[in-house]
């Protein structure tokens, strides 16, 4: 995932009556030009991801040696490679698999823990009354300044050596190499700024009288939280868990800075981004490997997209 | 051999549903107890336990690091001796990080611009068709994929091979159909910058239809009838309605763009790793702090990254504010 957002996109709601331009344009003016640009450039861009499919479906030799449009003239298809790739042979040995689990247990923690931590923030910055309640939410919602690249190397150094100031350890060492642990923790942190800001933004619409209510029967801020917020947020939650998921999985930054390259807690994008230089004659396995890589995100992205398209719309992506 | 590596790979999954369940379980337990607590010191314990944990992260994994960053860029390579500007000074005057700064800059103009235009063109465009919604998904699902994804499928559209032989890449094939001679694409200075770029519009512009797309569907009719009766038309209408009408989606739209650009490594790294005079400052970072483990260096590098997102962050900040106060 790719997109960053710092803001919620203000989008006035379709009138009710449904006269919009739209509407009016589909009437009168509905074009044959205009749906013939458009599908011109839906090919455009739909062609190359469809030449990375046929590619990996050929045969080591076709795929190597002829261009993938070739397939229509040749059309020898296989599924040899997705079973070298996923099984393990002489050139990828161990396969992609471990890579592929690596993805699936960072990804679905990565996207609960932070989703759980801002849910909890933003119900505080928006119905526990406290005093700088506005500019600590301001505070979080500015961090989103802080690139990535900023925070990379102090944590490196705080995952393998611990901190201290001066000679007093503050966090001791933990010995966290090897584990997943400091990618859960790292991706937890990266995104909580603009989780907080999306939350706090649907949470701060809940009605009122609903939360007075509650405090009237005497109900405590956990029970509130749990029992009025959680269920009634769902949508906003449902909408970021999907974002994280597909971030985490697509990222490649974190993971190469916390995890290096080793089949124990590396994901599928590491291992991409290696054997695309050191297999670099071997189209045919890369492609598939890649296949497998994206098949999951397309899966998500295609059965949850109308989530996906209310939460761009909510606020937009991260990164 | 597969459900060998299937049956191997399960624990891992299973040790990450265990670290989400024993999570869930320890917040469940303090909700528990913490919930039973009444009197006075009821709210400002519920304060600390829904607002401390990511108030901790926040300040360990971005407040704290980011004092650090800021501090070891006035440092030398291995972080010991204080050298004031010269990390800044090594960015600013080397050719070749000059190189990366003009790259970096062009690729934060040409990418925001192409993706939303093209954006906007197809929002336009889609708002006169019938079926939209399978144009509309082709072109968003770009989207879903990762940049090294996206770089491996690129790879193959400008994968180079000599004239004389079968062709592999689709760029190369498609311009000796043409009669022409391709060139070794990734290689071919400087166009091979905005090559590189074609892949973040080829992602990005998805994102810039769908939410423009909404904007414009958003615009009353009666504004654009009142426009229509006016004799407002075609480009008029466009430039002199539409587009103002959806000005701050516009803005919102390409300052996000524009940010998630600056910052991206991940298709350089993939594509060329920076050679052939394509690097950027993401990348470049990347490779000063953790190949060469220069510290200093990798750290000013990310500095100025963080320099670059601040005027933009801060407008949007500033015009949330604006928003806020007029509610």
């Amino acid at each position: 995932m790719s997109v960053e957002a710092h803001e919620i996109i203000p989008i006035p709601q379709p009138p009710k009556d449904d006269v919009t331009i739209g509407g009016t344009a589909r009437r009168t003016l509905s074009s044959p030009w205009a749906s013939a640009v458009v599908i011109v450039i839906t090919v455009l861009w739909t062609i190359p991801t469809f030449g990375l499919l046929v590619t990996s479906l050929r045969p080591s030799g076709p795929a190597t040696n002829s261009g993938w449009w070739t397939v229509f003239t040749d059309p020898e298809l296989t599924l040899q490679n997705y079973a070298e790739v996923l099984g393990g042979g002489e050139i990828v040995s161990g396969g992609i698999l471990p890579y592929f689990f690596n993805s699936f247990a960072i990804a679905i923690p990565a996207a609960i823990f932070p989703l759980v931590i801002a849910t909890m923030c933003a119900y505080a910055l928006a119905w526990i009354p406290f005093k700088g309640a506005t500019v600590l939410f301001f505070m979080i919602f500015a961090l989103q300044i802080v690139p990535l690249q900023m925070a990379l190397l102090p944590l490196l150094q705080l995952f393998n050596l611990g901190w201290s100031i001066g000679p007093v350890p503050i966090i001791p060492d933990l010995n966290l190499g090897g584990t997943y642990i400091p990618l859960w923790v790292a991706h937890t942190m990266f995104a909580l700024p603009l989780a907080v800001f999306l939350l706090h933004n649907f949470m701060a619409q809940l009605p009122r009288d609903l939360m007075e209510a509650a405090v009237v029967d005497g109900a405590s801020h956990f029970m509130i939280f749990r029992k009025i917020v959680l269920p009634l947020s769902v949508p906003a939650i449902a909408s970021f868990a999907i974002f994280q998921f597909l971030w985490v999985w697509n990222d490649l930054l974190v993971a190469l800075t916390f995890a290096g390259g080793t089949p124990d807690v590396a994901p599928i994008t590491a291992y991409l981004a290696n054997i695309v230089g050191s297999y670099g004659a071997k189209t045919h396995l890369i492609t598939a490997g890649a296949f497998i890589a994206i098949v999951v995100p397309l899966i998500v992205f295609f059965a949850l997209q109308r989530f996906f398209v209310r939460g761009l719309l909510a606020g937009s992506v991260k990164g | 051999m597969i459900w060998d590596n299937i049956i191997a790979g399960l624990p891992k999954i299973g040790i990450a549903l265990a670290a989400v369940a024993a999570f869930l379980g320890i917040l469940l337990i303090l909700f528990f107890v913490l919930g039973r607590i009444r009197g006075k010191f009821a709210n400002p314990l519920a304060g600390i336990m829904f607002l401390g944990p990511a108030i901790l992260l926040l300040i360990i994994g971005l407040v704290v690091p980011t004092i650090q960053t800021i501090s070891k860029s006035f440092y030398n390579a291995s972080g010991q001796k204080f050298i004031g500007l010269a990390n800044y000074g090594w960015i600013f005057t080397t050719e070749n990080n000059q190189k990366v700064l003009i790259n970096t800059a062009l690729w934060i103009i040409v990418a925001p611009i192409f993706s939303t235009g093209v954006g906007l063109l197809l929002a336009l465009l889609l708002d006169k068709m019938k079926r939209e919604s399978i144009p509309k998904s082709l072109i968003f699902m770009p989207m879903a994929i990762s940049f090294v994804g996206a770089s491996i499928i690129w790879g193959l559209v400008y994968a180079y091979r000599d004239p004389s032989q079968e062709q592999v890449g689709l760029l190369s094939q498609v311009v000796l159909w043409l009669g022409m001679e391709p060139p070794n694409w990734l290689l071919l200075q400087p166009w091979n910058n905005f090559l590189l770029m074609v892949i973040m519009i080829w992602i990005q512009t998805g994102f810039a239809m769908v939410v423009l797309s909404a904007a414009i569907k958003a615009i009353p009719h009666d504004v654009i009838e009142a426009a229509t009766l006016d004799g407002a038309r075609g480009w008029r209408l466009f430039s002199r309605v539409t587009v103002p009408m959806v000005r701050t989606t516009l803005i919102v739209v390409f300052t996000t763009i524009l940010i998630a650009t600056l910052k991206i490594f991940d298709i350089v790294r993939v594509m060329t790793n920076g050679n052939f005079g394509t690097q950027i400052v993401a990348n470049e970072m990347y490779s000063q702090a953790f190949v060469q483990f220069d510290v200093g260096r990798g750290s000013a590098l990310a500095v100025i990254l963080f320099l670059g997102v601040i005027p933009i962050v801060s407008y949007n900040i500033v015009q949330l504010r604006k928003e806020r106060a007029v509610r």
